[in-house]
């Protein structure tokens, strides 16, 4: 397999037959195909595993086969009685949370920066920037002090706070690039006909900035969903428990409850995964946006 | 900050109407208006981002006692004691591999990808859906995804290896992975390309389709060779996008925790644990030392993040 892919771009960089320009021989269009067929495979078996192993019952979790001889779906069932629920909500409110606040945020500021070239502002872009190049993991016993000592009321909100912060930089790149890319002529065209500065922006930049917005909304709602690192260390009782933290106490000293482990994480992704798919296309540009410029 | 902010706004407002009266008041206005759009951004930065790195450079010159009581100045101990960890050297060293391998590995794999995900053929939408899911999916999930397929007695990846004439018995050591450091280590590194390809895939092939195709064009007119037009017009045009894929992907490596914490803790001792993970090992009874620990991966990223701002003269790009 991967003495395969890494040959890839000698034999299919473009234009092998020199006088045929664009089109692709069909012979090679089926090893393409082919060899496409078998990565995309390769890359959702570990995810089929996890469906098959939650749908697997008790009694044959250690049957040596691929698939089981039965099917049942009582993982998906008894898993709300060890207080999955309320972990789905701290998780629905974190991310939840964390997506409001960086929308609020970072509209403002995206919006400014797009707009006027104001002194500071390429400071306040290399902040970004820095930003963005910074993880939780990196400073995690800081995060941890700081908050002991503002000593919240509930580790939700602190946990709202820290993925706000550290996914801001990706909406204030991929949202200023919508916003630049919509013509101040537009606007001034808006506010002539008596919008105001306001009704301008309500009305035409932010409908047309929408896919930036959407982008910003489900790409800081996932990383929140799945942000483990800082849930593990501020969220101490079980009741601020989000999934990632939830999942993860499955895991035993001495022993793995695999079927309700594997129930949950289906719960957990595969949501997210369709979410995904909706900005696929528009995740690269807002994460290397601040570096390649 | 909000204060600031509100006092702006009456400023910028009154500074526009009395445009000619007020030019001090004028000027003000103009100068604290970005503070009335960006503000509330930067003091979001402040109190997560900016304000822990004081607090972990502070931590790390006081001494705590195990259950995190705050007993006094520390001065360098907690540096001198995690120095004289016997474990450091090993923990470096693998961090250093962990990093270097995990790259290097998913750069090349991506490239191959990126480039065959540029082809016209039928099939390539359902492959650009599929490297979705590792990218979507939680980390710590699809990371114990693997803890499981790797069950000694009835795990999946065995189960193959078995019937393929590589793995000779269920619950032997050869098929106990994660029981055994080294072999843990190559499966972790295994899951870290994994997860990583699907980003580093996407951002390569955004970089190939900004490469005009006149330039192939020319090229093939020209007579040059597959190899010959790879590297003499694909590499070199693609080299900005290389390098930022490659610095998010050292950055991220470097601060990965859940995949090595989910297939062993770390384990068994430290034998298992890159520098992040030995920072949050320390972290349960040694807040001091994993202080010192934090400041120094911290040193580390932004080590990594100057040189490549200075490679990249971000400075000119931005004005």
């Amino acid at each position: 397999m991967t003495d395969v892919v890494t040959e890839q771009p000698l034999t299919g960089a473009p234009g092998r037959r020199v006088r045929r320009v664009r089109r692709v021989p069909r012979g090679r269009k089926l090893i393409f195909a082919g060899l496409a067929y078998l990565i995309a495979i390769i890359f959702l078996l570990p995810y089929a595993e996890m469906v098959i192993t939650a749908l697997r019952p008790n009694a044959e979790l250690l049957d040596r086969d691929y698939v089981p001889r039965h099917w049942t779906f009582s993982n998906f069932t008894s898993i709300w009685a060890s207080g999955f629920g309320t972990n789905l909500k701290i998780s629905l409110e974190v991310a939840g949370g964390a997506t409001a606040l960086v929308l609020l945020v970072a509209l403002p500021a995206a919006y400014y920066t797009a707009r006027r070239h104001f002194p500071g502002r390429g400071v306040f872009l290399l902040l970004v920037l820095v930003t963005q190049m910074l993880q939780p993991a990196a400073m995690l016993v800081g995060i941890q002090r700081e908050f002991l000592n503002f000593d919240l009321p509930s580790a939700v909100l602190s946990l709202i706070l820290v993925n706000a912060g550290f996914n801001l930089a990706f909406a204030v790149w991929i949202l200023n690039a919508y916003f630049s890319s919509v013509p101040v002529e537009l606007e001034e065209a808006a506010m002539v006909d008596g919008a105001g500065r306001l009704g301008a922006l309500g009305r035409i930049t932010l409908p047309l900035a929408m896919p930036g917005i959407v982008t910003a909304l489900i790409f800081t709602f996932i990383a929140a969903w799945n942000e483990f690192i800082v849930a593990l260390t501020l969220a101490t009782s079980p009741d601020d428990f989000p999934l990632t933290v939830a999942i993860n106490n499955y895991v035993g000293q001495y022993s793995v409850d695999w079927g309700h482990l594997f129930a949950g994480s289906v719960i957990a992704t595969i949501p997210v995964i369709i979410l995904f798919a909706f900005i696929e296309g528009k995740v690269v540009g807002g994460l290397t946006a601040g570096s390649i410029k | 900050m909000v204060d600031t902010a509100s006092a702006s706004d009456v400023t910028r407002e009154s500074g526009r109407v009395g445009q000619r009266r007020r030019p001090f008041r004028q000027r003000l206005g103009r100068a604290a208006t970005p503070l009335l759009w960006i503000g509330p951004a930067i003091a979001l930065i402040a109190v997560v981002v900016l304000w822990p790195v004081v607090v972990m450079f502070r931590t790390s010159v006081q001494h705590f006692s195990p259950n995190g009581f705050l007993l006094g100045p520390a001065g360098s101990k907690n540096f001198k004691n995690l120095f004289d960890e016997p474990d450091l050297p090993g923990i470096l060293e693998r961090t250093a591999v962990w990093v270097v391998v995990v790259v290097c590995v998913t750069m090349v794999l991506s490239l191959g990808l990126a480039q065959l995900l540029n082809q016209v053929f039928p099939g390539r939408r359902v492959t650009r859906w599929a490297l979705i899911a590792p990218w979507a999916a939680s980390v710590l999930m699809t990371t114990l995804i693997f803890r499981w397929a790797l069950d000694p007695n009835s795990g999946v990846i065995n189960l193959f290896l078995k019937d393929i004439g590589v793995l000779k018995s269920f619950g032997s050591n050869q098929a106990d992975w994660l029981g055994r450091p080294q072999a843990a280590f190559v499966w972790m590194m295994v899951v870290a390309i994994f997860v990583s390809l699907p980003f580093t895939t996407y951002a390569l092939l955004a970089g190939l389709q900004t490469i005009p195709t006149e330039l192939y064009e020319a090229a093939r007119v020209d007579g040059a060779s597959t190899w010959r037009t790879y590297r003499s017009i694909t590499l070199p045009l693609l080299r900005p996008a290389f390098l930022v894929a490659a610095l998010i992907n050292v950055i991220n490596v470097f601060n990965s925790f859940p995949i090595i914490w989910a297939m062993t803790r770390g384990g068994p001792g430290h034998e298992t644990a890159t520098t992040t993970v030995f920072m949050f090992q320390l972290k349960e009874a040694y807040i001091g030392e994993s202080a010192a620990m934090s400041v120094i991966n911290f040193g580390l990223v932004i080590v990594v993040v100057l040189v490549f701002l200075w490679a990249t003269r971000w400075r000119e790009q931005v004005t």
